[in-house]
């Protein structure tokens, strides 16, 4: 009875409306959280997973070996490779080929690779104007390596005690 | 100051204009009729720019409350101004859009719904005091006038329901039928109550019989009236958490489902100019208008429009603040709040203030 009353007459003065109010209006003055994207970003992991990138040796030799590991492990399909033989006597890629439209950016060609050839760099601020923008082939992939051969070496040293 | 300036556009501007372009005979009343129309614009034109930076102001509030910042790119030649050019960019966007008649829609209603529910939410500004002189029309039913242009903009809202020949804006203009008729019934108690207090249906009067100090305001008398007056104005504007005409998890978007471009920007116009109507009328008629809260205290207890300003914002900050706390009421609670709530208290308060009334009580009555 006593419990009844008190309920009535705490939901008569608004009580828990109140309350309420008062935790929005704590939120109202709560430092905002918003990241301003172009002149702020968050962190990025070591391991972000973002546009490909086909790495060379410091001598300027291409790693990958046409093994055809990726490709057959991209669960997308994404990765296609034609391979044959060089005059030296070793076996390369005529045509390495990611369909970014088709890639889920799962990892899992980097990880497969055996020579760390493929890799995935923290580019992520990329577009295509057309489809064939996102069809990445070897030259393009090299490129990103070059230019990105920095930043992909330091990740992986940093990340090297956990693979 | 605006007396003065006002005075200046008199004799300057009008007279002139008066004199020249009409016939010496209509001189007069051409005059006449050209200072009302400088008023009406030196009203409508700061409502409908408020009006605008509310829309504004909510997105900032709600941001600041969800933690986010809330529109912050748009401004004005190349500085972004913390976005204060969003609603200008809004606008024009919303105006250059097509309005699309569904097949099947009336077109005469479909056009003239939203004029309907914007129409009289502007009209009702005609009778609002701003200070002691600065009224457009000073007339003893003033009450009567504001509640019944308020009680109008529900026909904006069915006949757009109506006309709209779809299933989800047919319900939300019923719900907001049945709502208004809910909430009208309090609403009107309350104002009642007002003026039982007041003695006077002249908005003016209502706020000068509450001169004196923050105590001597009709809130603190008619409390319960003033809470249910405000809530029932929240209801009464389709505001969350009394949003279910528009119910946008259950029917889309209500009444409006149906509009576009600018058509749709008018119903918005109007739910925000319906806002600043409540919150106007709010401070007038339980927090003293125009009035100090600390008159006594000379300087800072002049009365002025800054004041009225200041309450008005209050209580608009109340609406937003509401929005993004609560959430919607079940149809069924909204019923039983406007019902079994509201307008029995408002029913036992109009007892009490009569009581308080014939007793002389002080220090509002006597």
């Amino acid at each position: 009875m006593i419990e009844t009353t008190k309920q009535y007459l705490q939901s008569l003065m608004l009580w828990e409306l109140l309350k309420g109010l008062q935790l929005t209006g704590r939120y109202l003055f709560k430092r905002k959280i918003t990241v301003q994207y172009p002149e702020e970003k968050t962190p990025q992991s070591a391991r972000f997973r973002g546009l490909h990138a086909l790495r060379r040796y410091p001598n300027g030799e291409e790693r990958c070996i046409a093994c055809k590991l990726c490709e057959a492990v991209c669960p997308a399909l994404a990765i296609t490779i034609d391979s044959e033989q060089r005059e030296d006597g070793t076996r390369r890629t005529t045509r390495y080929d990611i369909d970014l439209s088709k890639c889920i950016f799962c990892g899992f060609c980097e990880e497969s690779c055996p020579v760390d050839s493929i890799v995935e760099t923290r580019i992520f601020e990329y577009h295509g104007e057309k489809r064939s923008d996102l069809l990445m082939d070897k030259q393009r992939l090299l490129e990103v390596g070059d230019m990105a051969e920095a930043q992909i070496a330091e990740d992986r040293a940093s990340d090297a005690m956990f693979r | 100051m605006i007396e003065s300036i006002y005075e200046m556009i008199r004799s300057y501007l009008l007279q002139p204009a008066a004199h020249f372009l009409v016939p010496a005979t209509f001189e007069s009343e051409a005059l006449y009729t050209l200072e009302v129309l400088v008023k009406i614009a030196a009203i409508l034109i700061p409502v409908l720019v408020v009006v605008a930076y509310i829309t504004y102001a909510e997105r900032k509030v709600i941001g600041f409350i969800q933690g986010r910042i809330g529109p912050n790119r748009v401004g004005f030649f190349g500085f972004s101004l913390w976005g204060l050019g969003q609603p200008i960019a809004d606008a024009v966007k919303l105006i250059f859009k097509e309005i699309i008649v569904p097949s099947g829609a009336n077109k005469f209603l479909f056009v003239i719904a939203p004029i309907l529910s914007l129409a009289p939410s502007l009209a009702a500004w005609a009778v609002i005091p701003f200070s002691e002189n600065l009224v457009l029309a000073d007339i003893n039913a003033g009450l009567l006038y504001i509640l019944a242009l308020t009680s109008l903009a529900v026909y904006g809202v069915i006949i757009a329901g109506w006309a709209s020949n779809s299933k989800y804006a047919f319900l939300g203009a019923m719900r907001s039928a049945a709502q208004i008729v809910a909430y009208e019934i309090a609403m009107g108690f309350a104002l009642v109550g007002v003026l039982i207090a007041a003695g006077s249906l002249n908005l003016g009067n209502i706020v000068m019989a509450q001169d004196g100090s923050i105590f001597h305001w009709f809130w603190l008398p008619l409390f319960p009236l003033f809470l249910v007056y405000f809530i029932s104005g929240v209801a009464e504007t389709n505001r969350a958490p009394f949003d279910v005409a528009e119910g946008e998890s259950e029917i889309v978007a209500g009444f409006h489902v149906e509009y576009g471009g600018m058509a749709f920007s008018i119903f918005f116009m109007a739910e925000y100019a319906n806002m600043i109507m409540i919150a106007v009328l709010t401070s007038i008629m339980f927090c003293g208008g125009w009035l100090s809260p600390f008159q006594g205290i000379p300087l800072i207890g002049e009365p002025s429009l800054f004041w009225l300003l200041l309450k008005i914002s209050f209580f608009m900050f109340l609406f937003l603040w509401f929005r993004a706390t609560f959430p919607r009421y079940r149809y069924d609670q909204i019923m039983r709040l406007g019902w079994k709530v509201f307008i029995p208290i408002t029913i036992v308060w109009l007892v009490v203030a009569a009581v308080l009334v014939v007793a002389d009580v002080p220090p509002w009555f006597n």
